[in-house]
């Protein structure tokens, strides 16, 4: 079973703020880590390699330091790493970066599974996984939560919707984009971390995966933001005082008041 | 197509360092330089007050403006019933297709669904377009997608929007990627540039820290799936009319992905994306069986029960309830908070809901900064009084 598994380095966003003053993002103290999500992903993967065996190949594409991400998939097991890291990429939409992680996809050749984070905390799209697959002409299935059987190119699976789960049975090759709640995500072995240490991670180019001029980077991407801005800020806030029937009292009326109950 | 900075304007303020959170702008000798991170993403454009960052993009349109016309929305449906967002999209897409003097229509796929397309009439539609075919009996996204680019390519329309459910963020972007133009995602915003008639799509990204207004100047339709419950409803008239239009889809594809059963969330109502009220509960509650005081709470206002994180983590109740960042996203009319702190992933789940309600102890959580209405003490005390109150008034 050939599992790729396509994982992205974003900036810790609980520490990314904007300057509400200035309009401008305060980024002091903000790391770069493995997207959340993505963790999952590979977790997943190493998973299903260590029950019906395989390999697993992580792709990311980002600047020169992500290769700090495929480092710790290493570490946690991945075997092989690919750096998709050239300036033409720089300023992709969804579009444009599923236009280059499937050109990535492409010359890494066979697979089977491609398994993706269920979004980014920076971006926060999911639409790169449904892309990708479109590019490469294979089904997706979405926010999946768990692999229930998988066979002879039959996999059956289940995900997660608003008001429940679906099952859904399907065949490879295949991308699904995993929730959280698939699975709980190793810690990286002492092996691991001095394997990673020492690996020297390929780097890809735009003309090594064959990709287009035009496809990639800002010139592929129809999307363009005009403005960043700070979110409103909450609404004037007010705190009831009192005892608890007193405040009770006051909450049921306010919040009928405004038609809320 | 890259990024220059005007030396001549730049006074090595660093007020571009500061917004660039990929480390990519270095000041030497008082004036910026662009390294190796940058992706592009245009913080420090809007950032700088000189005008002395820009960048530059090959301008080419591959589609005849002309061509292109009108706004279409999704009319998303599970086994014969409209989602709720259809009518939202339906009020907003109305609101747009005024303001451009354009038709507004919506697009029907399912089977047996015929009798909703009057529905979509008494709710704003110009136009229906319906595709009634036994291939779109599940909602799959292969045979979707393949139906709504048949569609897209035959009556262009310039905007198309979708509900931002699993459905519609799993399906649109199949669609956007075969006919290669823009999509944004989970908007909360619309509007339209007057003078060059792009869609501004506002929408929040950082984990709901920051907003973006993005456009799709060059590719046609213009693209976005909307959060559901931001949009207001429109408002139903029955003695509206319009064109109800049945189209057949020549050669359709057969889906690889099939669907096999649903297990509805039995143990409570879980649909936190359809709920007009969630009560929620976090670590505050202590324990596993105290989340009955929410679960009483909610049941009398008819609520769904949501949780944070660390309740989820703390298996006090599934995931399928979990808001936040790594959960579900919601707007609900009211959202209470009991024991929750308010960390930002929680927030980023969370914060666009109409009013907000929050019972915890500790006077500084930062749930507070987003409360319409805080109450400062022990949720052990106060919920109970709460839910009493509540069934006083619904008994009398
Ligand atoms: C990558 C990442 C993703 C995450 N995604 C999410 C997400 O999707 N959703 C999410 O919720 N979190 C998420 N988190 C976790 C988040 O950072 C917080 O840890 C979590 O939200 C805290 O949950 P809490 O508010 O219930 O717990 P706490 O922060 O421990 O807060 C409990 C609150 O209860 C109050 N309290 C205690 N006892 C009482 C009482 N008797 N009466 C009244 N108040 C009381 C306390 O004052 C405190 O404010 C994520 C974290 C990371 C790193
Ligand atoms: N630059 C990237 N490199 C590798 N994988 C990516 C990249 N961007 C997105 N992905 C994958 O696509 C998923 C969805 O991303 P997004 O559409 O940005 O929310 C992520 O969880 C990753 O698995």
């Amino acid at each position: 079973m050939n599992i790729i598994v396509c994982i992205k380095q974003v900036p810790d966003t609980t520490k990314v703020k904007i300057d509400p003053e200035t309009n401008t993002l305060v980024r002091e103290g903000v790391e770069s880590i493995i997207n959340p999500f993505d963790i999952y992903a590979l977790e997943e993967a190493i998973r299903l390699k260590e029950k019906i065996g395989g390999n697993v190949t992580v792709l990311t594409m980002g600047p020169p330091q992500a290769a700090e991400v495929l480092r710790e998939a290493i570490a946690m097991g991945a075997d092989d790493v690919y750096l998709l890291s050239d300036k033409a990429f720089a300023g992709a939409d969804t579009l444009a970066t599923s236009y280059t992680l499937s050109k990535g996809i492409e010359k890494v050749g066979q697979f089977d599974l491609i398994i993706c984070g269920k979004q980014t905390m920076d971006g926060d799209t999911a639409q790169v996984g449904p892309e990708i697959a479109q590019k490469l002409g294979i089904p997706v299935v979405t926010y999946v939560s768990k692999i229930e059987d998988i066979e002879n190119g039959q996999i059956k699976l289940k995900r997660m919707v608003e008001d429940g789960y679906e099952v859904i049975e399907t065949e490879t090759p295949l991308l699904m984009t995993v929730i959280k709640e698939i699975n709980e995500p190793r810690v990286p072995s002492l092996r691991g971390i001095m394997k990673a240490k020492k690996i020297e991670i390929p780097i890809w180019d735009a003309s090594d995966i064959g990709a287009e001029g035009e496809k990639i980077g800002l010139s592929g991407s129809p999307t363009q933001v005009v403005r960043i801005f700070a979110p409103e800020v909450s609404k004037e806030g007010e705190i009831l005082e009192g005892e608890p029937t007193e405040i009770a009292e006051k909450l049921i009326l306010k919040l009928k008041k405004g038609k809320v109950i | 197509m890259s990024i220059k900075i005007d030396l001549s304007k730049c006074t090595g303020c660093k007020l571009c360092v500061k917004a660039c959170i990929y480390s990519a702008i270095d000041v030497v000798e008082k004036k910026a330089y662009i390294n190796n991170n940058c992706t592009l993403c245009g913080a420090c454009v809007s950032a700088c007050k000189y005008e002395a960052i820009s960048i530059s993009k090959k301008k080419k349109t591959a589609f005849d403006e002309g061509d292109y016309e009108g706004v279409w929305v999704f009319a998303e449906q599970k086994q014969g019933k409209l989602a709720g967002v259809a009518s939202e999209l339906l009020g907003e897409g109305r609101r747009l297709a005024d303001e451009l003097g354009v038709k507004l229509s919506a697009i029907l796929l399912g089977e047996k669904i015929n009798g909703l397309g009057k529905e979509l009439i008494f709710y704003g539609a110009d136009k229906v377009y319906i595709v009634d075919s036994p291939i779109l009996k599940d909602r799959l996204d292969e045979t979707h997608a393949d139906v709504l680019v048949q569609l897209i390519r035959e009556h262009k329309p310039e905007i198309f929007l979708a509900g931002a459910t699993s459905f519609g963020r799993s399906l649109i972007p199949r669609v956007a990627a075969t006919l290669e133009t823009g999509l944004t995602a989970d908007c909360t915003g619309l509007a339209i540039d007057k003078e060059n008639k792009f869609l501004l799509q506002t929408r929040p990204a950082f984990g709901g820290n920051i907003m973006a207004t993005i456009i799709c100047p060059n590719k046609r339709p213009q693209m976005a799936t909307v959060r559901p419950k931001v949009m207001k409803r429109a408002q139903r008239d029955d003695t509206r009319s319009g064109e109800i239009i049945e189209e057949t889809i020549l050669n359709p594809i057969s889906s690889r992905v099939k669907l096999l059963g649903f297990i509805e969330e039995l143990s409570d109502k879980v649909n936190l994306e359809e709920a007009e009220i969630i009560v929620a509960g976090g670590r505050g509650l202590g324990k596993a069986d105290n989340f009955k005081l929410i679960h009483e709470m909610a049941s009398i206002l008819g609520a769904a029960v949501g949780a944070s994180r660390a309740a989820v983590d703390a298996e006090w109740i599934s995931y399928a309830h979990q808001v936040g960042q790594t959960g579900k996203t919601v707007c609900p009319k009211l959202y209470i908070a009991c024991g929750i702190s308010g960390a930002v992933q929680h927030l980023a789940g969370m914060q666009t809901s109409d009013y907000i309600v929050a019972i915890n102890k500790d006077p500084d959580a930062p749930i507070f900064d987003v409360a319409n209405y805080g109450i400062v003490g022990d949720l052990f005390e106060i919920i109970p009084v709460i839910t009493t109150k509540l069934k006083e008034i619904n008994g009398g």
